[in-house]
């Protein structure tokens, strides 16, 4: 109540307040109702390839929100400079630029995750989510917005593909972040007590399942029907 | 035989879809029918046919390590593999519109059906995941020509075989939140199952 109340008193002032009720609804709406992979169906690609382990998958959640977050900004700042003709070259260009820092940024720091992630770092480029958000929203709003905007639907992505990399690394390694969980069970209980992990998990097979079954139980809650 | 084994490979056993996830968003979205997907497929094949050829020569001559001795023994200690994604990126959006007129001009009727998807390409992960690979796994001309056409080959199979289950589908009662993505998740994981048959066989 004293939030709410707060709340007005700050959107009476002239100047929008840094998180106003509409743009906290930038970021909230993207992660649950609206959610890039679930509802919208974007940016899939990525979401099953790297989702075989959580470091991976977590360093990729990263990247992607900076990507999305960053580009609506930039894209936003340029938006009345941009001819319309040539504005998907200008995007993937912004985008693309961004991209390289990621990876150069990851190459220099973090080499054994350069090395696993390989293509997919490159692939953002190519993620339905940038090029969604920059077509559909930083191209007419304020590059305040836009930033939030773009950071709600990658947060919307992230723990769409933490979900998906928890139980493949789970039921697929026996592990959560490289930590051994049905090693540590066994030892706990005793000897006769043995998880078998399940292969199919690890193979592409395992993620498609995965992510078919998240997003019944994800479509099944806000009751979202595709015709 | 060594660049037919690498066809077959590309088409079935590292099938861009079923072993690499890439271009599922066009997968996903193009399959209803299968006239379209056809259409697409046959794009897409088209483009990775040309662009990984091409974008072959630009990674040789100008941005791999020690690439444009060519120009002077000077340059050759230098790098510039980190343009690599902008500069393959620019290529096929260019490569992408010059397809888009070139058809345009000499087949009509076959731009007509293609018409929408043909600028879609441009951003569809597929055709840059191929030429990424192309790159990373330092093929020739030759092989990356056959990888190129393999792998539009074995993503236009993929679409066509879904989005023909897909019209059948439309006949069975499929609960209300598993409707459109959620079945067709677990169709493609069902057939990536059929596909790991192939990882068996040896070439």
């Amino acid at each position: 109540m004293s939030a709410e109340t707060l709340e007005k008193a700050i959107a009476k002032k002239p100047a929008e307040a840094l998180l106003s009720k509409r743009r906290k609804k930038l970021v909230a709406d993207p992660l649950v109702d609206e959610n890039p992979i679930t509802i919208q169906v974007l940016g899939i690609c990525s979401a099953l390839a790297v989702t075989t382990q959580m470091q991976p998958t977590l360093v990729m959640a990263i990247s992607v929100t900076f990507v999305v977050a960053l580009s609506n900004f930039v894209i936003s700042l340029m938006r009345n400079t941009i001819p319309s003709r040539v504005r998907i070259i200008v995007q993937l260009a912004v985008v693309a630029t961004l991209v390289t820092l990621v990876s150069e940024v990851l190459k220099a720091f973090a080499y054994d995750m350069y090395k696993e992630l390989s293509v997919f770092i490159g692939l953002i480029i190519t993620n339905c989510i940038v090029m969604g958000r920059l077509e559909a929203f930083a191209m007419g709003n304020k590059p305040y917005d836009s930033m939030l905007d773009g950071l709600g639907s990658a947060l919307g992505y992230s723990w769409i593909i933490l979900t998906v990399a928890f139980f493949r690394e789970l039921w697929g390694s026996g592990s959560v972040f490289g930590i051994k969980v049905f090693d540590f069970l066994s030892g706990l209980i005793g000897p006769d007590f043995h998880l078998a992990t399940n292969g199919l998990m690890v193979t592409p097979v395992g993620a498609f399942i995965i992510l078919g079954l998240i997003v019944w139980v994800q479509r099944t809650k806000t009751g979202y029907v595709e015709h | 035989m060594e660049l037919f084994s690498l066809g077959i490979r590309s088409i079935f056993i590292d099938n861009m879809i079923f072993a690499y996830f890439l271009g599922m968003c066009s997968f996903l979205a193009v399959s209803k029918k299968v006239s379209t997907a056809i259409g697409l497929g046959a794009a897409v094949v088209f483009v990775l046919g040309v662009t990984v050829p091409f974008n072959w020569i630009l990674n040789e001559f100008v941005l791999k390590e020690g690439a444009l001795t060519w120009v002077s023994a000077s340059m050759a200690t230098i790098d510039l593999s980190f343009l690599r994604f902008i500069m393959f990126i620019a290529i096929i959006a260019g490569i992408v519109q010059l397809v888009e007129m070139i058809v345009e001009k000499f087949s009509p009727a076959l731009y007509g059906q293609l018409g929408i998807f043909l600028p879609l390409i441009a951003v569809n992960c597929a055709i840059l995941g191929g030429c990424l690979f192309m790159a990373q796994r330092d093929y020739t001309l030759a092989e990356s020509a056959v990888y190129g056409f393999g792998s539009g080959a074995g993503f236009m199979l993929a679409i066509v075989l879904l989005a023909a289950i897909r019209e059948k589908l439309k006949y069975s009662a499929v609960p209300n939140g598993l409707k459109g993505l959620g079945i067709t998740m677990l169709l493609t994981g069902l057939m990536g199952i059929a596909f790991m048959s192939f990882m068996g066989i040896d070439l």
